[in-house]
């Protein structure tokens, strides 16, 4: 009975087992909700007294704000009152987003709103507090506000040069971070190597465009001196942390409430100088304040990410065999790093991942982190890994290229072995179990390379151009501190569950873990079922609600399953023996001589039922009195999980893409697309395999169509969904999925993260598609996204 | 429907320091007849805007780009209702919606080119709101149907208290977003010239996703002889421009020849004098003439016999 459960044990394998729900497509239990309409978003909650915010933000990417002059706004018929920057200050103290664990790191401190200049176009300049969202926006069109332009720094390129413009002078210049990596000796590996190949690789600016926009409701109470956010984030508890620093109140005297999310992919585990402001009106107010970003808010102010210039070589031997990568990555990440994660870790991912998948022994990668007067840069789905997955894809086609050699071959010579774990990769990073090798066999299973191959050179005849691409990558998911606790950041990489079991014998669990759209409720759902024995319908599950929730991260970084799954798992584990204890005292059994199979007290041996839980929670509820005095009878287990032995438990995966490209006019269709991935337990094949689908669709749209254009003034083009270009079902191909489980050592569960090894290597095998469909005519591709006009700029059309 | 138009002024609102998602406050009023829309007109005054479909001017409320005091809606007016054939002419009505001309029996048997359209204009939802009056007085340069009307050589009615009065669809297009619509004046109808059976016409576009606004696009029509000769084309090019581009030196190459590949290459090489499109988001004025080039040979190629194209 006290023996440590193992997999075995509690029937992880055993799909004959009624209630075995692990590894099972079970139906998420919240889709009718969101179906019919009944969800609850942050904008539907109706509070008392409510009003509503509208910001005027900067019309230019630098300016000094000389003047605002309120007056008028204020005679416009429901505004309650405007706040600038210096009242805010009042109450709100400014941030500073750095990581002592990233060296030399530096920012500016961050108001809610700004005292003396704007620093990006769209930034929150001055709020308006209005009985309605529309009498708001009259308020902020009668505000008088005065701009004097500044010279803004848009060029990530300059940033760093003599005569750029210094965002903050107090900083001394626009460098934010930097660090390089190195192992080995990448010159004398260059010097001595058969072939050397380089290129230049752009990765496009672009965002996470959430369905539901950023929404908070910040409500302090005066009476309580509490104030209660309702609030659209994938990080409540975080959240809590920040409104009660910034807002100088104890952690304890703030609840945040996110009940449905509509999308966050990142987006949403930032701190937004809009709704900090909030709170601090909220504060000031004594009232609750709403904020709903509307799109074209969204597209200024929400977090951009990916804007990377990329320069890479990579050496091989005559054999094909990888020398070295030699890497040189800059990127821009707006007026200011965001706060808590800070806008340096996507440079540092880039550091951390590239050549990723492969065994080779000289490495050198820096990353150049520079401030310039466009929307802030942070994390966003697969933070890094498109970018690192496509250089190093990129090249390792390139090489495979100049050596005349089969892409796919290229990669079995060098992906690291399937029993040389555990390894440690050139800059450091520690994998557990991979499955290059078998993954690769996989996808070669699925993809019917020889009739590609075929069809490709019939295809030519015709003047049809078609390509196969690949891409290998790894993912970095179920994140320890290592991520951002060592750094100095209050971000939690343990999470909490707790379970109940009811009277009538169903199941509450309490999760820190948050939901987002990507099922996290469902198979918490299904783990907990699994781990008490119950029938899935019998388990409700309860997030986001700091006041009720164990202290948890929430989602992000590919964390739900990993992390708080097994923390549900584990406290579903302790719950089920505490039952069983009580079973055995009212049976006469001892504990361990029972099981628990669906909702039934059972025998262990024979699965003769017993007593139904129902009748268990009715005497432990009502009739106690008829227990033992000293069984202890508290049907209520929490536990935390916190991984230990690796920093990050590491996932790989490899893709492949199949597309035609019409070279008269640039247009790439995507005809056929291939994911195996390996995220160690797959605990729900039909959620991971949406996972993977969906990520896969955002990596192409990062690479075809998605873009945050600038003007030489700093003013954002792309401000609505008609420039903007989302991927669309009509342009996605077929996607087809496949798993190797390799789990994780260091759970119980098994699980690794699923959500962004889609996204991770979708850019890079269409990339290396689209550059085999125009090998033979000489053209080549790395600047993403992969447009009609930069294609037929690279066929000399234009 | 948004596009770069209302996308321009909308970075004019946030250069104001706006950015909105509420409507401003403004009456509405229902017409029954145009007799009410004159009426309604004149009481109102400048301040008054036309809805139907709305398909363009809700988003440009949103963007308070657009502060009406009252909104006639004009949807319930009979007059602008229907589709008909008379004396050799197919008169379309203001208000059919985009998914009615995809569907509609007459405009298939003597306007195809309206069919062929109706797919490339945007999305379902917009195609069962929007309609061809809305579209064309809005005249955006990358939409589909100007190009379509003007290609089919066809007139558009227009009426306002003062009377009715006809202009020709290529003089109807007068620039960017502008048209040679009168203050209170509205579009009543489309009249085209029925096709005949040596008609041939047909629509090309290259968009970034479907549904989006063309990056080029080219609306052809033409009559060809049973020698292959081809008299009277007109071949109309939309998103390169202000508005839509009847070609007219591509067309002076192409009237009176037999198509073929050497004719539309002369076609190809006279639209240089033809377009000056301007760059935007997708690409610079020369991928916008490439395109447009592309267009015009697979366009035109539709029309060859099948042993031509193979060659």
């Amino acid at each position: 009975m006290n023996d440590m459960p193992t997999p075995e044990s509690i029937g992880l394998s055993r799909e004959d087992l009624p209630n075995s729900y692990i590894g099972r497509s079970v139906p998420r239990p919240n889709v009718p909700k969101l179906v019919q309409g009944r969800a609850t978003y942050t904008d539907d909650v109706q509070l008392p007294r409510l009003v509503h915010a509208a910001f005027l933000r900067s019309p230019h990417a630098h300016a000094r704000i000389a003047r605002i002059d309120a007056a008028a706004a204020m005679q416009v018929p429901g505004v309650v009152r405007v706040f600038t920057g210096a009242d805010l200050a009042k109450v709100c103290d400014p941030w500073v987003a750095t990581l002592d664990h990233l060296k030399g790191m530096k920012s500016a401190p961050q108001y809610p709103l700004p005292l003396e200049r704007a620093t990006w176009q769209g930034e929150p300049v001055v709020a308006v507090v209005a009985d309605s969202r529309a009498a708001a926006e009259d308020g902020v069109a009668a505000l008088l506000v005065e701009f004097e332009p500044l010279p803004a720094q848009l060029d990530m390129e300059t940033a760093l040069a003599p005569g750029a413009v210094v965002i903050h002078p107090q900083l001394g210049d626009n460098l934010v971070f930097t660090r390089t990596a190195e192992k080995g000796d990448v010159a004398a590996a260059m010097a001595a190597a058969h072939k050397v190949v380089e290129a230049t690789f752009v990765t496009g600016r672009h965002t996470g465009v959430t369905l539901e926009p950023r929404s908070i409701i910040a409500d302090y109470n005066r009476a309580e001196g509490t104030l209660t956010v309702h609030h659209s984030t994938q990080a409540p508890h975080m959240m809590q942390g920040v409104f009660a620093k910034q807002l100088r109140l104890e952690d304890g005297q703030v609840r945040v409430i996110c009940k449905d999310v509509g999308g966050s992919f990142g987006i949403k585990v930032h701190v937004y100088p809009d709704e900090v402001a909030v709170a601090a009106m909220a504060r000031i107010l004594g009232r609750p304040v709403k904020f709903v970003a509307d799109r074209f808010e969204s597209f200024v102010s929400d977090i951009h990410a990916r804007d990377h210039r990329i320069k890479g070589r990579i050496a091989v031997d005559a054999d094909g065999k990888i020398l070295a990568f030699d890497i040189d990555d800059l990127t821009g990440i707006g007026p200011y790093s965001v706060y808590p994660r800070t806008s340096a870790i996507e440079g540092n991912q880039v550091v951390n991942l590239c050549g990723g998948p492969y065994d080779f022994a000289n490495y050198r990668c820096t990353t150049t982190v520079v401030l310039q007067n466009k929307t802030p840069t942070c994390q966003y789905r697969a933070v890094g890994h498109p970018i690192a997955t496509a250089v190093t894809e990129g090249l390792v086609d390139l090489a495979a290229e100049a050596l005349g050699m089969d892409p796919i071959e290229i990669r079995r010579r060098n992906l690291i072995r399937d029993d040389a774990y555990p390894y440690t990769s050139p800059p450091g990073m520690r994998f557990e179990g991979l499955s290059h090798h078998a993954a690769l066999d996989k996808l070669l299973q699925m993809v019917p390379v020889d009739r590609i191959r075929a069809d490709q050179a019939e295809q030519r005849k015709r003047g049809v151009h078609r390509g196969l691409g690949f891409a290998s990558f790894i993912e970095l998911t179920n994140p320890s501190p290592f991520m951002y606790g060592i750094g100095g950041a209050r971000i939690s990489a343990q999470d909490g569950a707790t379970v109940r079991m009811d009277p009538d014998g169903s199941v509450v669990v309490m999760s820190g873990v948050t939901e987002q759209g990507q099922g996290t409720e469902g198979i918490l759902r299904q783990i907990v079922a699994h781990g008490v024995g119950v029938p899935v319908e019998r388990v409700k599950v309860i997030t986001g609600d700091t006041q009720t929730t164990p202290y948890g991260g929430g989602t992000w970084a590919c964390r739900g399953a990993g992390i708080g799954g097994e923390a549900a798992l584990q406290s579903a584990i302790a719950l089920k023996q505490q039952i069983l204890v009580v079973a055995g005292a009212m049976l006469q059994a001892a504990p361990d001589s029972l099981d628990i199979v669906m909702g039934q007290v059972v025998d262990r041996d024979t699965g003769r039922e017993r007593m139904p839980l129902a009748e268990l929670g009715r005497i432990v509820y009502y009739r106690g009195d008829t227990l033992p005095k000293d069984l202890p009878r508290e049907l209520v287990q929490t536990r935390h999980f916190i991984t230990k032995e690796y920093p990050f438990a590491f996932t790989n995966g490899i893709q492949a893409s199949w597309v035609e490209v019409d070279t008269e006019t640039g247009m790439v269709k995507l005809l056929e697309h291939w994911c195996v991935e390996d995220c160690g337990r797959v605990v729900n094949p039909l959620l991971v395999d949406e996972q993977v689908r969906g990520g896969i669709v955002q990596g192409l749209g990062g690479a075809l169509y998605e873009h945050c254009v600038y003007d030489e003034q700093g003013n954002l083009l792309t401000t609505t969904m008609a420039d903007y270009l989302v991927p669309m079902s009509a342009e996605m191909p077929d996607m087809h999925v496949g798993h190797v489980e390799t789990p994780t050592k260091e759970s119980l569960l098994g699980a690794k993260g699923a959500g962004e090894a889609g996204t991770a290597g979708a850019p890079a095998a269409l990339m290396n598609a689209i550059n085999d469909a125009l090998r033979p005519l000489g053209a080549r591709v790395t600047e993403q996204p992969f447009t009609p006009a930069r294609i037929l700029a690279a066929l000399s059309r234009i | 429907m948004i596009n770069k138009q209302v996308v321009a002024r909308g970075l004019l609102g946030l250069a104001r320091g706006m950015s909105s998602m509420k409507w401003p406050a403004f009456g509405y009023a229902r017409a029954r007849s145009l007799q009410d829309v004159w009426r309604l007109q004149s009481e109102h005054g400048d301040g008054a805007r036309l809805i139907a479909g709305g398909q363009t001017l809700l988003a440009t409320l949103a963007f308070r780009l657009s502060e009406p005091t009252v909104l006639i809606d004009i949807t319930q007016v009979p007059e602008l209702r229907g589709v008909s054939v008379e004396a050799g002419t197919l008169r379309i009505g203001a208000l059919t919606r985009h998914a009615e001309l995809g569907r509609d029996e007459l405009i298939a048997r003597h306007a195809p080119l309206l069919r062929e359209a109706v797919p490339y204009i945007a999305h379902p939802a917009i195609r069962n709101r929007g309609t061809i009056g809305g579209s064309l007085a809005y005249a955006d340069p990358a939409a589909e149907l100007p190009a379509c009307v003007v290609a089919l050589g066809a007139t558009l009615v227009l009426a306002s208290a003062a009377g009715e009065r006809r202009v020709r669809a290529e003089d109807f297009f007068t620039g960017l977003l502008e048209t040679a619509l009168r203050g209170g004046e509205l579009i009543t109808a489309v009249e085209v010239p029925i096709a005949t059976a040596a008609t041939r016409s047909t629509i090309a576009e290259v968009a970034r996703r479907s549904g989006d606004y063309a990056m080029a696009g080219l609306a052809v029509h033409l009559s060809l002889g049973s020698n292959g000769q081809v008299a009277a084309p007109r071949l109309v090019y939309f998103g390169v421009g202000n508005g839509p581009v009847l070609a007219k030196a591509a067309g002076a190459a192409l009237a009176g020849r037999r198509l073929g590949a050497e004719s539309i290459a002369a076609v190809q090489a006279a639209l240089a004098g033809d377009l000056d499109p301007p760059s935007d988001l997708h690409g610079p004025p020369e991928m916008k003439r490439h395109l447009a080039r592309v267009l015009t040979g697979r366009a035109l190629s539709r029309f060859l016999p099948a042993t031509e194209v193979a060659a």
